[in-house]
């Protein structure tokens, strides 16, 4: 049978036509104050027109599917269609570019990452006609942003809470990481935290296994956070990993950890938006502070061409109501270019961020006074690195050392105590005016005059650095200005 | 034992340069250094009593140092002495530094309690061996 297709007269005549000249592409649209914007680096199959294939990001993401649909018709289609504004090359690279799209306001349901993740991202990653998508940024506008919670605890009251002021807090994640049983667990937070850290933290796979169920182990913990806060008339937390298998589980854990006094409780990334949000709602009526372990992040944000900017990641989950996220430490041993990891940390800390191509972020963005995320820097740091992670990352942080306690040559208490008089000397020093960052290596020596802990473990790992290149790194140089 | 709230307590002990440096850096930041001193350390004692109100437009760390002094002459030896920094801006309204700079003599440290309750459960009270003492005599 041959079918031929009628000849195409008007916008909604059965077939197919060009996102392009759907209502998809409008190059003179002009954002409203309340759009949602978004910024997709594309990369066109060879032969794809560069702004149809923009166009189609538009499209698949809002309203359209492949085929001219007269339903459209029931509805005012022009307001629910994303628009792609603009696409610019991506500077360097000839086969990608960036594609700005609006989408309205009315499209998105208040107060849920679920929502609005499943429009941008819900779709359009597995579209045939693009090699590969990447979400890079998003613009929320304050009238979106103002439907969310934002942080359960925030920076200042955490702050507050811990009566720890005028200093990165410290932390370190109990290691190895499986295998201990809660008595022997507790050990390790224990010394931790008599030795001078503020935290100690489970690990994202410490749920509860054979080795260690997960009472056992708040138990444990709780008499070493107690007990340590008895030796050091300081306010003490382990972050006690409620993520389980389901909702309920998380709930029971959670309120045992209340039960037991615990001032903070953990998440994994991987439990899911909504559970994300739940928990985030329990935390705020309960006066928990909530952390989040990103576990399972780098499967989609460490590429460059592919996935989902881990810029977006954490606007999302500052709506969602967490209060630590673990965002880069740009010395350590994982990813993390310097100026990428910086706009990280404004989008968590800052009331205000203005557009910094340099540090990735592409759009002005206005928190309207929700509260502050406070990062967390975790993964092959130590105390000598303290004056580049001070430089690097300033005072509103949690640095996580590790093995960077436990590993000390003389234990557990030995390695906390390093690390505290590390941070508090270059604190003084920095105070003081010093240039701390050039006279870093000074300050510690000064400091662990006094100091035998870390004398020792400025001599142990005096030699470990991790120089190695970044894969997700600006696509502009600082002296850019953009159109 | 010594206590480890504020700033700086693993360090130690602040000189008096050292004192005036972090008010002149508190200055620069236009926060308003506060003086205050306790003779209960327990971690979750927020309100220690406030040598008079927060020093709000001072400039120089001098004048600071004076107050301190004259706290000193009433309480060192006998209490604990913290100064504070308080940041007025939007969006913190709270403290930016809090440290030690003076300890009671003898730091007598902490008793845990422990009630132990249902299925291994644990209800967990701190107190400071000072305050088995009344007010005014504790140090």
């Amino acid at each position: 049978m041959n079918v031929v297709a009628p000849k195409r007269t008007g916008r909604y005549d059965a077939g197919v036509m060009k996102y392009k000249e759907m209502g998809y592409f409008d190059l003179d649209y002009e954002p409203k104050d309340t759009d949602v914007l978004a910024c997709f680096r594309i990369t066109p199959q060879d032969g794809v027109d560069a702004d149809e294939a923009a166009a189609a990001v538009a499209g698949e993401s809002s309203t359209a599917t492949w085929t001219v649909v007269w339903t459209d018709r029931l509805t005012a289609c022009d307001k629910y269609r994303a628009k792609c504004y603009r696409v610019d090359p991506v500077p360097g690279n000839p086969s990608q570019y960036f594609a700005y799209i609006a989408y309205d306001i009315e499209l998105f349901e208040p107060d849920s990452i679920v929502n609005l993740s499943a429009s941008i991202i819900g779709n359009v990653f597995g579209f045939k006609p693009l090699k590969a998508l990447r979400l890079e940024d998003m613009r929320l506008p304050i009238s979106y942003v103002k439907t969310y919670h934002g942080p359960a605890t925030g920076i200042v009251v955490e702050r507050e809470r811990l009566d720890k002021f005028g200093r990165p807090l410290l932390g370190a994640t109990v290691k190895p990481k499986l295998g201990l049983s809660g008595r022997n667990y507790g050990r390790v937070v224990y010394e931790a935290l008599k030795g001078g850290l503020d935290f100690t933290k489970d690990d994202e796979n410490i749920n509860s296994q054979n080795f260690m169920h997960w009472r056992d182990r708040f138990l444990y913990c709780m008499e070493a956070v107690n007990r340590a806060q008895a030796m050091t008339g300081e306010v003490k937390g382990t972050y006690l990993n409620v993520s389980a298998g389901d909702m309920e589980q998380i709930y029971e854990r959670a309120e045992f950890a209340k039960e037991l006094g615990s001032t903070i409780i953990m998440i994994d990334l991987v439990i899911g938006y909504s559970a994300i949000q739940s928990i985030a709602k329990w935390a705020r009526r309960n006066d928990m502070i909530l952390h989040l372990h990103r576990a399972g992040h780098s499967t989609y944000t460490r590429q460059k061409s592919h996935g989902v900017s881990f810029r977006v990641i954490a606007k999302w989950m500052r709506l969602a109501g967490v209060d630590h996220i673990h965002a880069g430490t740009v010395v350590g041993k994982l990813e993390g270019d310097p100026a990428t990891t910086r706009g990280y940390y404004d989008i968590c800390r800052e009331q205000y961020n203005p557009q910094a191509l340099e540090h990735g972020l592409f759009f002005d963005q206005d928190w309207g006074g929700m509260r502050k995320l406070m990062p967390v820097a975790s993964g092959g740091i130590h105390a000598g690195q303290m004056h580049q992670l001070l430089h690097h990352l300033g005072e509103d942080v949690v640095l996580q050392f590790g093995g960077g306690t436990i590993g000390h040559p003389m234990g557990i208490q030995a390695g906390a105590t390093a690390n505290r008089v590390a941070l508090e000397a270059m604190i003084l020093a920095r105070n003081e005016g010093r240039d701390y960052l050039a006279e870093g290596p000074e300050i510690l020596a000064a400091a662990a005059k006094t100091c035998t802990p870390l004398a020792q473990a400025l001599n142990v790992w005096k030699d470990v650095t991790f120089d190695y290149a970044s894969t997700d790194t600006p696509d502009f140089v600082p002296t850019m200005t953009p159109a | 034992m010594r206590v480890t709230q504020g700033t700086f307590s693993f360090l130690p002990d602040l000189t008096d340069e050292q004192i005036s440096k972090q008010v002149a850096y508190c200055m620069r930041n236009g926060w308003a250094v506060n003086i205050e001193y306790t003779d209960d350390p327990h971690p979750r004692n927020t309100y220690w009593e406030m040598w008079g109100n927060p020093m709000f437009d001072l400039k120089d760390p001098a004048a600071v140092m004076y107050e301190l002094g004259e706290c000193r002459k009433v309480h060192k030896g006998r209490a604990y002495i913290r100064l504070s920094a308080f940041d007025a801006t939007a969006g913190w309204e709270s403290l930016r530094l809090s440290f030690i700079t003076d300890r009671p003599e003898n730091e007598d440290g902490f008793m845990l309690e422990r009630q132990e309750v249902a299925g291994r459960s644990m209800r967990y009270t701190t107190r400071a061996y000072a305050t088995d003492k009344p007010v005014g005599a504790r140090y």
